[in-house]
């Protein structure tokens, strides 16, 4: 099968990598370069488990053919603490519960970045419209929404 | 916010409440804002294979040929796992705690039962060639008449779903056809009350749909022992399972887990870890087994439907006098944990409420749909649903506030319930009365001022007098127990039905400790 040559930043650093045609995003960011930070929840777009930056905007990596990342900036949540110190939202994802079997969390965090990267302060429709596209079936949707109003106002919560 | 009432039942316990009301981090929190926790599908092996599997498009069908020929010559193609080739090709999960008898194959071999149902499994390099080659199976399927509804399934001349329970229901305590309570008699009880009111209620079938899907990663370890990375919800118990169907000591297996991404019940049935193994075992290489959305909606096992009727009789006064149901729950092609969910749910009749004459048939069908299984609650939470329903409309039919209704008829410490155990810390009077507090629900001084400590026991401790009824033939005891020797395979077949003397009573039951709680989930076959 004839591989496809492919370079993009991925948090940050470059990488290289060769991809078969029709490889999705989220296959290459986890089998091929390790980054198992984003996950499959359903390969169809419906959860938003495996949801990415992709020049600052929110996409669903599942549904992104590696191809089409060539030469663009990818960030995934293995990029949003800076070193050891967490980033605002991972830290109000903590001190409000935000999280139960964590398997949402990752992409949640990336659709809230995206969100506060546009918009420093939400109001709660707009954090709710946010996440819509990312399903938490432990249903911790309340803690999560208050986790990306208490990162967006400096740690404060709101209710 | 969480408040805590330490007024109530405060003489019940010491103050020293150090941690309930306060927060606490969760210990794998850091993990999950970081993306670092470790699920089984976030570990890459060096040379891991694939597996897909082939699944029956129909919901009951022989059959008659399955061809692998053209998709063994797939490339890519590592292995191409039948039937056949599973050790014991036959299995109930309750077997562990010898409830049941073997019922279900891994892979299908003359027969599917319902849609999604495995059939082949194809170890190959990569997802697409597994997919690519599984096009390429053969399979001749005699399409048979399907039963997707419980009553229909008991109906004389049903299709015979799985042929293990030949009437289409699960076999209780070797003779029953359903679980049965009895307490008192309904029928005396319809015969004095002032209202009868029966009703039917239904629950579909709920799909768990975890944002993980369930899976597993199986790899040769050293010592010929074997590593598994699984989102099991229960790892000894899927442990256990793999050791019985793979014919192998359970210290063959490391089973790594206990981070799922989402489980719900969804995740305790050990649908993917055996065949996973079975490809490492039969292939040398590490094997990754996960299931597509799809397959998790259609194949992964949901929380099961149950029909539900119930027949009560009240006084002009509130007081329920009878309370008859009859309950069919739903559990697809193959047993899992329906059997014991039905248990569960006759231990739970007449709900929190002491009725004097109760009587209760719940059966655990088998019809042409996916398996259910565990659920939240499962076995209790679609009959409490139905019972809570019915108090609504008794309260509506003697025109009493349905708040007060349940006060009512509330069990009380003392009190004896219908599965002959006296009631003791009983809560429910100071629940309802808080949260008709919390609702600004007006509720009578009188019924304000009842409580779960008064007024319980005398009377209400007294078994009515139950009519017996004529237990059915025992049959030849057809139960089997799965012994942890490892036997030879000649022994584990079920040996021909012969004319054996009814099995020996239970001895006499033990002082009571924690080893013997769940007596009656086991009945005779307690050890």
């Amino acid at each position: 099968m004839t591989k496809t040559a492919l370079q993009f930043r991925h948090n940050g650093r470059d990488v290289a990598l060769f991809v078969d045609g029709g490889v999705n995003l989220l296959v290459a960011l986890r089998e091929l370069i390790g980054d198992m930070t984003p996950k499959f929840g359903c390969g169809q777009g419906g959860c938003g488990a495996c949801s990415v930056l992709i020049d600052g905007e929110l996409h669903l990596s599942c549904l992104t053919l590696a191809e089409t990342v060539n030469g663009r900036a990818v960030e995934t949540l293995d990029g949003l603490k800076d070193g050891p110190n967490l980033h605002p939202l991972q830290r109000a994802f903590m001190e409000q519960f935000a999280a139960q079997c964590g398997y949402c969390t990752p992409g949640m965090l990336m659709a809230a970045k995206a969100l506060l990267d546009r918009n420093p302060s939400p109001s709660r429709a707009e954090v709710i419209e946010a996440i819509s596209g990312n399903i938490c079936r432990c249903t911790g949707y309340e803690p999560i929404i208050n986790a990306v109003l208490a990162a967006a106002s400096g740690g404060r919560a709101r209710a | 916010m969480l408040e805590l009432r330490k007024d109530i039942f405060a003489d019940e316990r010491d103050d020293n409440l150090k941690e309930i009301g306060r927060g606490t981090q969760r210990q794998d929190m850091l993990g999950h804002v970081t993306g670092t926790s470790t699920y089984f599908d976030d570990h890459k092996l060096q040379g891991m294979l694939h597996l897909k599997v082939l699944r029956s498009p129909h919901a009951h069908a022989r059959l008659r040929r399955i061809d692998t020929m053209e998709a063994e010559r797939s490339p890519g193609v590592r292995r191409i796992i039948r039937g056949a080739d599973v050790p014991r090709n036959l299995n109930t999960l309750l077997s562990l705690i010898n409830f049941g008898k073997d019922d279900e194959p891994s892979l299908a071999v003359d027969k599917v039962r319902y849609k999604g149902e495995p059939i082949v499994a194809i170890v190959a390099d990569s997802p697409r060639e597994a997919y690519e080659a599984m096009a390429k199976v053969r399979v001749d399927y005699e399409p048979l008449p399907a039963v997707f509804d419980v009553e229909e399934a008991l109906k004389p001349g049903a299709p015979v779903v799985n042929e293990t329970y030949p009437k289409n229901t699960f076999v209780y305590h070797d003779v029953y056809d359903h679980q049965k309570l009895r307490f008192g008699d309904v029928e005396r009880g319809f015969a004095e009350a002032d209202h009868v009111l029966e009703q039917r209620y239904q629950m579909s079938p709920i799909e768990h749909a975890p944002t993980e899907t369930n899976g597993s990663i199986a790899a040769p370890d050293t010592n010929g022992r074997y590593v598994v990375y699984t989102s099991t919800q229960a790892l000894f118990f899927s442990l256990d399972t793999c050791a019985k169907i793979l014919d192998v000591p359970s210290n063959t297996f490391h089973f790594i887990g206990g981070t799922v991404g989402g489980g719900f019940g969804g995740k305790v049935d050990t649908l993917t870890e055996p065949l996973a193994i079975l490809g490492a075992m039969l292939t040398g290489r590490p094997v990754r087994y996960q299931l597509g959305r799809e397959e998790e909606m259609q194949f992964g096992s949901p929380r099961g439907a149950e029909r539900i009727y119930i027949k009560d009789g009240v006084m002009r006064d509130g007081r329920i006098v009878a309370r008859k149901i009859r309950a069919y729950f739903d559990s697809g092609a193959y047993t899992r944990l329906s059997s014991y969910a039905v248990v569960k749910c006759v231990a739970h009749l007449p709900g929190p409420y002491t009725i004097p004459n109760v009587h209760g048939d719940v059966y655990c069908v088998f019809t042409n749909r996916t398996p259910a299984t565990a659920m939240r609650g499962f076995g209790v939470t679609a009959m409490d649903f139905a019972l809570e329903c019915q108090m609504d409309k008794l309260a509506h039919l003697v025109g009493i506030d349905p708040m007060e209704f349940r006060i009512l008829n509330a069990y009380r410490d003392g009190d004896m319930k219908a599965h002959r155990r006296e009631a003791k810390n009983t809560a429910l009077i100071e629940c309802v009365q808080v949260a008709a507090e919390k609702a600004k629900w007006p509720l009578r001084e009188e019924v304000k001022r009842m409580s779960s400590r008064k007024d319980g026991g005398g009377s209400r401790a007294a078994i009515s007098p139950t009519p017996i009824e004529p237990a059915p033939q025992r049959a030849a005891v057809s139960q089997q127990r799965t012994i942890y020797d490892r036997a030879p395979a000649a022994t584990i077949q079920p040996a021909p039905p012969t004319p054996t003397p009814p099995p020996p009573r239970p001895p006499a039951p033990s002082p009571s400790h924690g080893a013997t709680r769940f007596s009656s989930v086991f009945g005779t076959r307690r050890r």
